[in-house]
């Protein structure tokens, strides 16, 4: 499992190449990536800047991570959550799972994303012609973590 | 006891960090809740919404009736957001 809290960005190719070069086992790699986007409800956003609780980030995406290895047959997984100040279209995480089935590597990656949503310490700030401000928790993202329970 | 602060409930009180001496009759997150909102206006904007509050003690999520002690490490900051 490859952890990593960063304020880097990381590329998509390497990441899959890390976890698959000299495998011949791996029959699927799903790939998770969520971006900033330019537009919240109606607010164009200028930019979003992730704040962390760096003594537990890493922690916590471990534990999500090995709940995931622990529920299904994974073989190689990565998790990569970057912080700091992030423009519109820039990468913010990265989740991939590699397995010899697609279906454990999709349901992984889904598990892992809606965990994080609501376990792992970030907090986001958006950037508008108005100002700045947090963004608020979204209730159906704890329904979409329940639904793994 | 070290006390942090992250985003919206940091910028309410203003700092990130401080160290108190955590009073004797004080023994759960709830009391120390009570205690810091005594110490001001600032305070009080944080912890006003009871549901937005979470806790971590030592890097572990607990619950607001978790019991506390002087040695802890405690954390508190809103809802997460990441991803």
């Amino acid at each position: 499992m490859h952890i990593s809290v960063q304020a880097d960005d990381f590329n998509i190719a390497d990441e899959i190449n890390a976890l698959s070069k000299d495998r011949t086992d791996i029959g699927a790699i799903a790939t998770f990536t969520g971006l900033v986007r330019d537009i919240h409800g109606e607010k164009a956003i200028k930019s979003m800047t992730l704040e962390h609780f760096p003594a537990m980030a890493e922690q916590e995406l471990e534990k999500i991570g090995n709940d995931a290895i622990n529920r299904w047959p994974i073989e190689g997984l990565t998790i990569i959550h970057r912080y700091g100040k992030l423009l519109p279209g820039d990468q913010i995480v990265l989740v991939i799972t590699t397995s010899h089935h697609r279906e454990a590597a999709f349901n992984a990656a889904q598990f892992i994303m809606d965990w994080l949503k609501t376990d792992a310490p970030f907090w986001k700030k958006e950037e508008t012609d108005e100002g700045t401000h947090w963004v608020a928790a979204k209730s159906d993202d704890n329904d979409k973590k329940d639904r793994w329970k | 006891m070290n006390i942090l602060y992250f985003a919206l409930i940091r910028e309410n009180i203003g700092h990130f960090s401080e160290t108190i001496d955590l009073p004797n009759d004080i023994n759960n997150v709830n009391g120390l809740i009570n205690y810091l909102e005594q110490k001001g206006d600032n305070y009080k904007a944080a912890f006003a919404q009871s549901d937005l509050i979470r806790v971590a003690i030592n890097q572990e999520y607990v619950n607001l009736d978790h019991p506390i002690s002087n040695n802890d490490e405690i954390a508190f900051f809103p809802p997460m957001t990441g991803g």
